[in-house]
């Protein structure tokens, strides 16, 4: 999106590093510490609830309770949003050769295999909720949807700017000038999704 | 950016939101402050705002110290109490201390490294205006935190928590209202505003320097500034993560913190401290830029050491996140945890060390003018002195054993936050008053506040020292006769009207001084550095022509040269203020004003007031009403051109 001026333009910064770029990289920078305090709280209290459900079988009063996790569902979304980041690639590559349309097919893709991801979360979060998971029923539920939730509410985020950003992109002669804007938006999708990887892998598939 | 407009042929939200905007831009007087983009601007709206804060903190310590003054004393009830000095602490830390230095990387550091303002300057609006919001909100919780009517009843509703808002004591078992609620919901919205401006501040350091301007021609004052600023970002998302955590446990019955689900309160406490203990130098390093900054100025001598003040800030800043678990040692953490934190906290006290041997390496054998801006710096050096050291005292496990949860404590982080970074806040009022004023305050007035200040100040906290090592404990709201705590507590409430009284001194001080017809030129104090270079106060531009830096202290070797004993003396030709016609400015271009950060900042809080009150069906559409408020304030923003 466009905002942030620089007070001369075209004045040259000292760094030479664009002032909207470095504020994009300080932001994932402290995004960091954010989803570091999210994922570590649930490291902390994992396996640590007193009641059922659990990620995977766990034994309660001598009940044996079936896990939750679906990992191959849950694989296949990761990879929707991993997919989503080529596209991202694709839709800078393409305003990076003034080609507009390219960029709005690129950048719709990118939002669709944002909101398939989020609708995988949604039908996880039902399937879940309807097995007796709820953000009260133990710390797994708590740390779990509040840790997932903030990353569902990222990629949201991201969708709601991918697709303002190609509405504006196309009601507007939008060229290879402009293609900074789709720098900064892939930055922050890149890091979502990211995010979402180590999510993954320390969430789902590491069980200790 | 043209046309980008959505939809020009009919009247849309863009097309209202220009007018608004086009309306804003050609308004005079308040309209002109609402819709500034410029950092002085913001900067004083910051600092006066802060000054409203610092009064509502400081009426909070008094009744306070007026309920402790003498054994078994009633004026206000413990629940009352606690609401007391929960909201005292809360206020002096995030809606005193940081935004008054806000105020001074507002003012100063464009002027510093030679710019027109900082990188993003709608950005530093909204700063501004999520501050003001936030701060508006958080004191509302005396009115609105417990159920309506309440308040008439004698009940204040703020939170009781404490400012560290121990679990469970937040949980909502332990504090009914919705005090709590409006706690955090506060702190995450001035997080906000802090975030934003530690971003603004790191790209206009590190991107808009002057030419020439390499970092080690940077004013101390800068280097601090891009040092807290990093703290702020890094620091303010964890405690972010915390406040979540705890909301979702009150609003929506979340069992983060609840032991009863195999939950941990310690885990609060680990995330607050590792957000509070880099918060800490958040509070002091810029006090510590003012300092390293009039210093030189008073005592006509270069920085003492400049590489040594600059590395020993940064290592403060890096090992500030090293040492939280000094705040826990009773918490059993162990004997292993509890000797490494003692260390790393012992080791962090030598960069400060180096720093305060560089204060006073700085003023040795200068030619010192003794005035209020260096009486407050000098005062910084020695009470900050002292509050070092007894963090010393802390960081040794056994003596913090013995120290924990008494008034010790006390004594020491008001000895650091009132002696050191206020005294160095003030300071730096004194000191850059004339440079936005063109007028300097009055030097009378200004030493009854030091000294009064001064004198008030060790009254009330030396004597807290020796009723911490009397034993009396922190956050008790009266205590028995025969204890032998109620002559130094009558000590310390005379003392904290001293307190009042400076400040009542202070603000009669800028009242006769801005009424005063006498003004000062641009370089009043003969100063060091480039803010001194343009006239007082300084046009909307700043620099009518960007200066070229060639060395540190750059503008003081304009003034002055070396002779062959290294005494400096003047250059014969002055033309120091020259080169700042008075329509030297024209065709440069500036930001626009623009009212949209403020609609962006009137989100957060109705957000918050939904989420609160999120069992009311008619307070719960405020929820929407401020997102979308938000996003037609951030949407407008991002399409909005930047210069007409
Ligand atoms: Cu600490």
């Amino acid at each position: 999106m466009q905002h942030a001026p620089t007070i001369d333009p075209g004045h040259e910064t000292s760094t030479g590093i664009d002032n909207r770029k470095l504020l994009m990289w300080l932001f994932l920078a402290s995004e960091v510490l954010f989803f570091g305090g999210l994922i570590g709280t649930y490291l902390l209290y994992r396996n640590s609830s007193v009641a059922p459900p659990c990620p995977t079988d766990c034994v309660f009063d001598g009940v044996t309770y079936q896990g939750l996790f679906d990992i191959p569902f849950t694989s296949i979304s990761a990879f929707v949003l991993l997919m989503s980041s080529v596209t991202m690639v694709l839709a800078l590559a393409a305003i990076q050769r003034n080609n507009k349309r390219g960029l709005g097919i690129w950048l719709l893709a990118t939002a669709l295999l944002g909101m398939t991801f989020l609708a995988g979360q949604a039908f996880e979060f039902t399937e879940f909720y309807h097995e007796g998971l709820t953000l009260n029923t133990n710390l797994f539920g708590t740390t779990f949807f509040v840790l997932t939730g903030f990353h569902g509410a990222h990629v949201s985020v991201g969708v709601l700017l991918l697709v303002s950003m190609f509405i504006v992109s196309q009601r507007n002669d939008w060229t290879k000038e402009h293609s900074l804007n789709v720098e900064l938006l892939g930055l922050y999708w890149h890091f979502v999704d990211i995010v979402w990887i180590v999510i993954f892998t320390l969430v789902y598939l590491i069980q200790t | 950016m043209s046309g980008a407009v959505i939809g020009q042929q009919r009247p849309t939200i863009g097309e209202a939101l220009r007018r608004i905007r086009l309306e804003a831009a050609t308004y005079h007087g308040v309209w002109s402050w609402i819709a500034t983009v410029d950092h002085k601007r913001i900067g004083l709206m910051y600092g006066a705002t802060a000054f409203v804060f610092f009064l509502v903190g400081g009426v909070e310590a008094l009744i306070i110290r007026l309920q402790l003054a003498r054994p078994d004393a009633s004026l206000v009830d413990p629940d009352q109490f606690n609401r007391l000095f929960t909201m005292h602490g809360t206020t002096m830390v995030f809606l005193v201390v940081m935004p008054l230095s806000a105020a001074f990387f507002n003012l100063l550091v464009p002027l510093m490294i030679g710019a027109r303002d900082v990188a993003f300057p709608r950005l530093n609006a909204f700063s501004y205006w999520v501050f003001l919001t936030g701060g508006l909100f958080m004191t509302a919780s005396f009115f609105t935190g417990n159920p309506a009517g309440a308040f008439f009843e004698g009940h204040l509703g703020a939170p009781d928590g404490g400012w560290f808002g121990y679990a469970p004591l937040t949980s909502t078992q332990f504090s009914q209202g919705t005090g709590i609620d409006f706690w955090a919901f506060g702190l995450l919205i001035l997080g906000v505003s802090s975030m934003a401006g530690g971003f603004n501040f790191i790209v206009t350091i590190i991107n808009m320097r002057a030419p020439g301007m390499t970092l080690f021609r940077m004013p101390v004052f800068v280097w601090m500034t891009l040092a807290t600023s990093f703290l702020i970002i890094f620091a303010m998302p964890i405690i972010t993560v915390a406040l979540f955590q705890l909301l979702f446990d009150r609003l929506f019955g979340g069992v983060f913190f609840s032991v009863a689900d195999g939950g941990t309160p310690l885990l609060w406490q680990h995330m607050f401290w590792l957000f509070g203990h880099p918060e800490v130098y958040i509070l002091i390093l810029p006090a510590m830029g003012i300092v390293s900054e009039i210093l030189p100025t008073f005592s006509r001598k270069p920085l003492f050491g400049y590489p040594f003040v600059v590395f020993s800030g940064l290592a403060i800043a890096f090992m500030s996140w090293g040492v939280w678990a000094h705040h826990m040692y009773t918490t059993g953490l162990g004997t292993t945890a509890n000797a490494a934190f003692g260390v790393a906290t012992i080791l962090i006290s030598v960069p400060t060390g180096i720093k305060i041997f560089n204060w006073l390496g700085t003023m040795w054998g200068g030619s010192i003018k003794i005035n209020t801006p260096l009486l407050f710096s000098v005062g910084f050096i020695a009470m900050f002195t002292i509050g070092g050291l007894t963090g010393v005292m802390h960081s040794m496990v056994p003596s913090d054993y013995q120290q924990q949860d008494t008034y010790f404590v006390v004594a020491h982080f008001h000895q650091v936050l009132v002696g050191g970074a206020l005294f160095g806040l003030f300071g730096g009022i004194y000191y850059w008053f004339p440079k936005f004023s063109g007028r300097l305050l009055n030097e009378k007035w200004g030493q009854l506040h030091f000294w009064t200040m001064f004198v008030g100040f060790n009254l009330t906290f030396q004597p807290m020292m020796i009723l911490g090592l009397l034993g009396m404990p922190r956050r008790i709201s009266s205590y028995s006769d025969g204890l032998g705590w109620g002559f130094w507590n009558m000590m310390a409430t005379a003392g904290a009207f001293l307190i009042a009284f400076s400040v009542v001194a202070f603000i009669v001080n800028v009242v006769v001084s801005m009424r005063s017809r006498e003004r000062v030129g641009g370089d009043p104090w003969d100063g060091r550095t480039l803010e001194w270079a343009i006239p007082s106060p300084p046009p909307a531009y700043n620099f009518a022509t960007i200066p070229t830096v060639k060395a540190l202290d750059d503008f003081w070797n304009t003034k002055y040269v070396e002779n062959e004993a290294g005494i400096p003396v003047p250059v014969v030709a002055d033309g120091a203020n020259g080169d700042d016609e008075e329509d030297a400015g024209h065709g440069i271009h500036l930001p626009s004003p623009s009212v949209l950060p403020l609609i962006a900042a009137l989100g957060p809080v109705f957000i918050a007031t939904g989420f609160i009150y999120h069992g009311n069906p008619w307070l719960l559409p405020l929820i929407p009403v401020g997102a979308v408020t938000t996003l037609v304030g951030l949407y407008g923003w991002a399409l909005e051109p930047v210069t007409e």
